[in-house]
């Protein structure tokens, strides 16, 4: 289904994983440590990277901000309960969702497909809100004429809320429709999102334009 | 302070009991040597005058008797009579009567016109050449003012007072300095117990002297630092068992990783296999996943423990929560549900979630249907409530029913949940500034109340 690289020092659970992930229908290449999975990233881009925060040597922190650095790949974190430090700084670091470990397979992989899944709804064909466009159908956004590259997730909140403009979506609502997590969502996913976004598409990230906050209730697009 | 003022007030009463019966003897000894004086003078001037007098005396004999002892003195012979001064008005009957009587010297004190007057009156004695004496027949009477004498035991008595007030000052001071340097190492003393008792184990009075109260001092200090030492070490220990719980906890989670990752895949598989086969890995499976809700909940344990557990309020609403926890969890068919359409509050969802979880999941395992869980909200609390049908809490399950790992029922025959659950339920109520409650239904079966604060001011 879609090629997955694993970051995971822990050889037995590495393997455990790949076996249920392949089962799932994923395509499974794993690494031992954050430097190698760097190396295995290099030299073929997967489609998704899935991430073991506790690392030796380079941990998965700075692994993930030179992940993010290098392009658009999603990851998804593998985390301890109530490691609440590391979620906040996984998800600065650019992650795009994090999972509990120990995590069952069905879980993960909801999450992965979730992650990649890019079309919201019907599309429409293209969209232009002053300096922002965005094509539907071809699921690229430019910002005057200087094409923006998104990740999934990213992609999939800016079309979510600006298929309504005006209109008021909770974090739990985003949660539901961009991460698909209909229960006891994370909502730091939804806060740590918006403000990539708007690091890509805002003038001006501080003041923001596109992608407004609607204090006590969440996220809304516009009014321009 | 009631020794201080007994110390105070024992001084004060001996300094003025001392004063007292000192004016009072004094003034005694004063009046009895005036006394003696007076009347010796009297006697004296008698005794110089009397030889000299002719016998039976004739008038002008008592005058100059009368002249010899002074004014105001009458002297008294048969019908013959010399006086003057005030003297002859004061001479009472009584006297008269005694000297005649006594035939000797006797005294009188009386006061007449405002002022004190000593009278004395004595018969003339002639000694006979061969030397027995007999009564002339002539007496005298003197009245000799005491005024005098009066102001002088007032003044005495009135200088013993200042000497006294000085001297029961001084006495109160000195008691409040005496019981002072008693008291104030007592006192400190007993700060420093309380100190102590309040937990404070660095608490210490400094021993001064070398006294009764010194040796208790060191006693106390010696018994302090010995709990303090004890305390330290099972603080030490104390914390030494968490980590290794929160260790092995994490430790744990590692294999569990692969378990939970593998047991899917068998899972999978296991429609393949035959029976026995199908039910190994079906068990598997689930104690798997006992195992990793235990590890779980330990390490949550651990981390209210270590103080780490952190709370993020969001704003939420309460029955959606509830409902969500329910049908996560596949209870919804199981359990019956009364809450409002809405109710917004300031809780931490994740949390919220683990409160209601553990409590209808104890309902359901260890209790009998009916379970009803019912939301409701104060001014300033929410209440999740979650009762059950069954037998109800033994007061022996209300002591202990959020102990960690203790069991209601020893025969355990059902499906045991980690033994944690309850426990960090309440945990989770109190870190939100609330309580979880156990109790009984007015007919039967448990009643659990979660009251969580809803926090609309804080972060």
């Amino acid at each position: 289904m879609a090629s997955v690289l694993l970051i995971e020092d822990d050889p037995l659970v590495r393997r455990g994983l790949r076996l249920a992930l392949t089962r799932h229908g994923h395509d499974l290449r794993t690494a031992g440590s954050g430097e190698a999975g760097l190396d295995e990233f290099r030299s073929a881009p997967p489609d998704l990277v899935v991430l073991d925060l506790m690392l030796p040597g380079m941990d998965g922190i700075e692994v993930c901000r030179r992940i993010r650095s290098a392009g658009e790949v999603p990851v998804i974190m593998l985390t301890a309960r109530g490691d609440d430090f590391h979620v906040v700084d996984g998800l600065e670091a650019g992650a795009d969702d994090y999972v509990i470990k120990p995590v069952q397979p069905t879980v993960l992989d909801a999450r992965i497909r979730a992650v990649l899944r890019r079309s919201v709804g019907a599309p429409d064909g293209t969209k232009l809100f002053r300096e922002l466009v965005i094509d539907t159908v071809g699921l690229a956004v430019s910002v005057g004429g200087r094409p923006v590259a998104l990740t999934p997730t990213e992609l999939r909140l800016l079309l979510t809320i600006s298929r309504a403009p005006g209109r008021v979506f909770s974090r739990q609502q985003l949660l539901s429709e961009v991460w698909e997590q209909d229960f006891l969502g994370d909502s730091r996913l939804v806060d740590n999102c918006v403000q990539r976004l708007r690091a890509k598409i805002e003038t001006d990230p501080a003041a923001p334009v596109y992608v407004q906050t609607v204090r006590g209730f969440g996220y809304r697009f516009g009014p321009l | 302070m009631r020794l201080v003022v007994a110390f105070a007030l024992v001084a004060a009463l001996s300094v003025v009991v001392t004063a007292w019966a000192s004016a009072q003897s004094a003034r005694a000894a004063l009046v009895a040597s005036a006394q003696q004086q007076l009347v010796r003078g009297v006697a004296e001037q008698i005794g110089a005058t009397a030889p000299t007098l002719t016998y039976p005396p004739a008038q002008d004999s008592l005058d100059r008797l009368r002249a010899a002892v002074g004014a105001n003195t009458v002297v008294v012979y048969r019908s013959l009579r010399s006086s003057a001064g005030d003297g002859p008005g004061l001479i009472t009957a009584e006297l008269r009567g005694a000297v005649a009587a006594r035939e000797r010297l006797v005294t009188q004190r009386i006061v007449a016109g405002d002022r004190p007057w000593l009278l004395i009156g004595t018969p003339v004695m002639i000694t006979a050449p061969d030397g027995a004496r007999s009564a002339s027949g002539i007496q005298v009477y003197a009245a000799r003012d005491l005024t005098a004498v009066d102001r002088q035991v007032d003044r005495l008595v009135r200088s013993t007072l200042g000497t006294a007030a000085l001297a029961l000052a001084l006495a109160v001071l000195l008691a409040l300095v005496a019981a002072g340097s008693v008291l104030r190492p007592v006192a400190k003393l007993r700060d420093t117990a309380r100190r102590l008792a309040d937990g404070d184990l660095g608490a210490r009075t400094p021993p001064r002297g070398a006294d009764e109260l010194a040796e208790l001092t060191v006693t106390v200090n010696e018994m302090a630092a010995s709990v303090q030492t004890s305390m330290a070490t099972m603080h030490r220990m104390q914390t030494e068992a968490r980590r290794f719980a929160a260790d092995v906890s994490h430790e744990l989670r590692t294999p569990l990783s692969t378990l939970t990752a593998v047991v899917e895949v068998l899972g999978d598989a296991a429609d393949a296999m035959d029976a026995d086969a199908r039910e190994s890995v079906t068990l598997a499976i689930m104690e798997t996943n006992r195992l990793v809700a235990l590890v779980e909940d330990l390490m949550e344990v651990s981390r209210f423990d270590a103080g780490t557990a952190g709370l993020r309020r969001e704003v939420i609403d309460l029955p959606s929560v509830v409902h969500g926890t329910l049908r996560a969890r596949g209870w919804l068919h199981r359990v019956t549900v009364s809450a409002p359409d809405r109710l917004e509050a300031r809780l931490d969802p994740r949390r919220l979630d683990v409160i209601v979880a553990n409590l209808v999941g104890n309902a359901l395992r260890h209790g009998a249907p009916p379970v009803r869980v019912s939301v409701s909200a104060t001014a300033a609390e929410v209440l999740i409530e979650v009762t059950d049908g069954g037998p109800g809490l033994r007061p022996e399950a209300l002591r202990h029913v959020f102990d960690r790992f203790w069991k209601a029922d020893a025969a355990r025959t059902r499906t045991p949940g980690s033994g944690l659950g309850l426990a960090l339920a309440r945990e989770n109520a109190r870190l939100h500034g609330g309580d979880l409650t156990a109790g009984n239904t007015g007919t039967a079966g448990a009643r659990f109340v979660a009251a969580l604060p809803t926090g609309s001011e804080q972060g």
